[in-house]
């Protein structure tokens, strides 16, 4: 094959038995996918450099003592990888349980529903669940309160709710460092946010937790884009599903081109009841890579202007003015 | 970097502290802006911050600005840094906090006694347990300073200033600690005079190949736990392009881990030595000592022999008149055991926060800044000036064949002279544990490697302490932790005091250690008899397999010896 001698070099390993060449360079879980093998991630996104944090991707490699993340590590000629033994399902499993037993799991995919299934999670085995805190952004380092053991800590907590764009629902935060991601080097280099304190007690917050609208936040909605669980949330979604009135069933996505500058960039406009309630841009378009500004993705007021407000508007109206 | 910062005035003070941390020529200032910064500020936050804390006492919105603005550091970066650590605070406190060590050596009563204070913290491990209880002042505008063999009585006095005596521990000298307690650690001329830096002309005069081949030959081996061979380490950094850097992992928090400290106070130019030696060997013009900063006496003396070895020629841009350029910096750390886990131990330099990396790539690949690195030990590297002196064949026929040389152990808990003992490899452990004073017969537990290592009972006590030993009894020697138990020790606290420290020190990155800390340490403390065996098996397993390093990896080795023993 004469393409062959101009791509890059192509390596060949084996996983779950099957030969499988992918290009140098690639990952485990680039070539578990060449080959269809689907395999969980969460902190995952193909926009952002993988920080395999959350280890649900975990496989085993012959060779190595512990199980290395798929997503990150390079392929290597004659790497022989496992899936699905033992070993990965075991640890997959009480992984997941951990996730679920401390956080708030209720919006993610179908998908990682799916893969707790697979595994038969019980995140229940470790005890009802601890009652919210209200100090976790001012723990500190290398000190917590002694279990008791009667419940399971979490890390539920009160709804940041301190601005009229977004919702911070760190009830939900399985701190995938996505969002910091997002908001540093990776696509906005504006640092608004950052992982503060240590261990169970580490979390998302900005400078002393101040409120958003006193960070660095820009609001272009580019963490909420990335957030694997909705912990980040915007603000019309958020009162829509308070009102009981978010329905993505009735919801169709219109694909459009932001009108503000000359950039280019997709608008992915949700739409509910002819009312836009969300913006998105996909992850593979050249331009956004997923990635909006404030305009492009809170900027669409003027074109849905009515005399006769809707129940969409009256419910969003109301938040408004409430912040 | 287009900064948004707080809009909070730091003081004079802080301002001060800052500009103490760091180098002046580095930001040019016009009215309202500062510009032409020079890049790479970012490794100046840990001095920064460490300086504002030891300062005032905290770090304020007025801190983290100024801190922003010299580094080009985004404020939520310098907060999310400064939350990290335990000796940091981000909210006022009072100016001296006495950290009181609860840990398993020092035991809950002296933290117990002085009950409920703003200004007494509990804290883990503080690596006196030869002179427990031990508690650490960190004093904001003053030294900090240690209290051994601590009275509450005495710890109130040291919160008003009043500060005795500092009284060393016992040390049972070898060939490597024949220094410590007979040279004065303050003076140059007598460190010479005591075979000081003959070690280092040696290897100027063999060049770097030939010292490398001499550690090869010497088969030592890393004294932090993982007992790679030093040689290897040394050849592969160097075998890389440079610039390389070599640091010296003083970072001891191991609980019951006290030995690099008594080296480091007792002979403090034979660390600088050998990692100068290890500098030139590898090619590295800049080493680091990482030291916790929970030791400031040795870092003290530290400091002060860099500052003799600079002025003596045998630091800086021509060491030893080799012509080679070689200097070392201190970082303290702020109080992190994670950090000593040579990743993590990169970002803290790199003035990130301490979360240890996915490996590979290796440290002698990218390390310290993505270059090549070596990382040792303390213990490690003073052998080094051994090796050469002696020839790596004539050191490699000492102790044993896979475990040459001799060990440092910390031997503490119910024996009679605990301190270090530098023992030939080989000694058993009965002949340790009874060379500090220990009656084997009134010791039902033992643990040994520290809290990442294991309990054994009195099945071991033959077990001759080399790695070859401990790794076929599926044990660790670890960082040379032996802590005598007795029979009236509550073994069910000391198992959850382990768990608690686990759950205090995971930096909180990866899922299975950062939760699975927190649910181990439940499990103690709702075991109502027995735990759950299958529980702790499960969490075992998973954290073992699936976490990022090695803090996750033994997190629960204790725990489950525990349960072998029918401790729990």
């Amino acid at each position: 094959m004469t393409a062959e001698t101009t791509s890059p070099a192509l390596v060949t390993l084996e996983i779950d038995g099957r030969d499988v060449a992918v290009p140098e360079g690639s990952t485990i879980l680039d070539a578990c996918r060449r080959i269809g093998s689907d395999q969980p991630t969460m902190c995952w996104a193909s926009t952002l450099t993988p920080v395999n944090v959350c280890r649900v991707c975990v496989v085993e490699v012959e060779g190595s003592r512990a199980l290395v993340p798929s997503c990150s590590r390079r392929v290597e000629e004659g790497m022989v990888v496992r899936t699905d033994s033992e070993a990965v399902r075991h640890a997959r499993k009480v992984v997941f349980e951990l996730l679920a037993s401390a956080v708030d799991l209720s919006l993610v995919d179908d998908s990682i529903r799916a893969w707790m299934a697979e595994y038969g999670c019980e995140p229940e085995r470790f005890g009802p669940a601890a009652p919210p805190s209200d100090d976790r952004d001012r723990r500190q380092a290398g000190h917590h309160r002694r279990p008791t053991g009667e419940t399971a800590e979490t890390v539920h907590q009160p709804v940041k709710v301190d601005n009229p764009l977004y919702v911070r629902d760190y009830s939900k935060c399985i701190l995938c460092y996505k969002c910091v991601q997002a908001c540093g080097p990776e696509a906005q280099n504006t640092f608004a946010i950052s992982v503060a304190g240590r261990g169970f007690d580490a979390r998302i917050s900005t400078e002393f937790d101040v409120p958003l609208p006193q960070s660095a936040c820009v609001y272009c909605g580019n963490c909420i884009a990335v957030c694997p669980t909705e912990a980040l949330m915007f603000r019309s979604e958020y009162e829509l599903r308070q009102a009981g009135m978010w329905d993505p069933d009735r919801q169709e996505v219109v694909t459009t081109i932001c009108s503000y500058c000359g950039v280019g960039c997709n608008l992915e406009l949700h739409v509910q009841d002819n009312r836009i309630v969300k913006v998105t841009s996909p992850d593979d378009h050249s331009v956004t890579r997923g990635n909006l500004c404030i305009k492009g993705r809170f900027g669409y007021e003027y074109v849905q202007e009515s005399d006769e407000p809707t129940p969409i508007d009256e419910v969003l109206a109301r938040a408004r003015a409430d912040s | 970097m287009d900064l948004k910062l707080i809009g909070a005035e730091a003081t004079e003070a802080e301002k001060a502290a800052i500009a103490s941390a760091v180098p002046e020529a580095l930001t040019v200032e016009v009215p309202g802006r500062v510009v032409r910064i020079r890049r790479d500020l970012r490794h100046y936050l840990l001095p920064a911050i460490d300086a504002v804390q030891s300062a005032v006492g905290w770090v304020s919105p007025g801190a983290v600005d100024e801190i922003a603005r010299r580094l080009q550091v985004p404020p939520a970066e310098v907060y999310g840094v400064a939350s990290f650590y335990a000796l940091v605070s981000t909210e006022p406190r009072p100016p001296t906090v006495a950290h009181v060590c609860n840990d398993i050596a020092c035991g809950p009563d002296l933290a117990a006694a002085l009950g409920d204070r703003d200004d007494v913290v509990e804290s883990p491990c503080l690596g006196q347990c030869d002179r427990r209880p031990a508690v650490f002042l960190q004093r904001a505008g003053t030294d900090d300073v240690v209290l051994a063999h601590a009275t509450p009585d005495a710890v109130l006095a040291a919160l008003d200033g009043d500060v005795g005596d500092d009284t060393p521990g016992f040390v049972s000298p070898g060939p490597l600690l024949a220094r410590v307690g007979n040279v004065d650690p303050s003076s140059l001329p007598d460190y010479r005079a005591a075979g000081g830096y003959e070690a280092l002309a040696k290897a100027i005069e063999m060049g770097p190949e030939a010292v490398i081949d001499e550690i090869v030959a010497s088969n030592l081996r890393g004294r932090g736990g993982a007992a790679f061979p030093t040689g290897l380490k040394w050849r592969g950094a160097a075998g890389q392009p440079g610039p390389r850097y070599v640091i010296c992992n003083a970072d001891e928090s191991e609980p019951g881990t006290f030995k690099d400290r008594v080296v480091m106070e007792g002979d403090p130019f034979a660390v600088v030595e050998a990692l100068t030696i290890a500098g030139l060997t590898v090619g590295a013009e800049q080493g680091y000592i990482y030291i916790r900063g929970e030791y400031p006496l040795a870092q003290r003396r530290l400091a002060h022999a860099i500052a003799e070895a600079r002025r003596a020629g045998l630091l800086g841009d021509d060491v030893m008149g080799s012509g080679e350029r070689f200097d070392i910096e201190i970082r303290r750390g702020q109080g992190a055991y994670i950090c000593g886990e040579e990743t993590a131990l990169f970002a803290s330099i790199e003035g990130y926060r301490g979360e240890p990396r996915q490996k590979p790539p290796f440290p002698t690949v990218a390390g310290l800044f993505g270059r090549p690195t070596v990382v040792n030990n303390v213990e490690t590297l003073i052998n080094v000036p051994r090796i050469l002196l002696e020839g790596g064949a004539a050191y490699a026929a000492t102790g044993t064949e896979d475990s040459p040389g001799t060990r440092l152990f910390c031997l503490s808990g119910n024996v009679a002279r605990p301190g270090v003992y530098e023992l030939e490899s080989g000694t058993t452990l009965r002949e340790a544990v009874e060379a500090a004073g220990g009656v084997p017969e009134e010791i039902p537990y033992l643990l040994l490697g520290g809290a990442a290592g294991s309990l054994v009972g009195s099945d071991h006590w033959g077990m001759p302490l080399t790695f070859e030993d401990s790794r076929a009894a599926g044990v660790t020697l670890g960082s040379g932790v032996i802590m005598a138990f007795s029979a009236s020790t509550d073994m069910r606290e000391v198992v959850r005091r382990i768990a608690q420290f686990f759950r205090d020190e995971s930096c909180g990155q990866c899922v299975p250690c950062r939760i699975g800390t927190v649910r181990v340490e439940e499990a103690i403390a709702r075991a109502n008899g027995a735990v759950d065996r299958r529980l702790i098996d499960d969490l075992d397993r998973a954290m073992k397999a699936a976490s990022i390093c090695g803090l996750g990896h033994t997190a629960s080795s204790v725990v489950k010896s525990a349960i072998e023993l029918g401790i729990l």
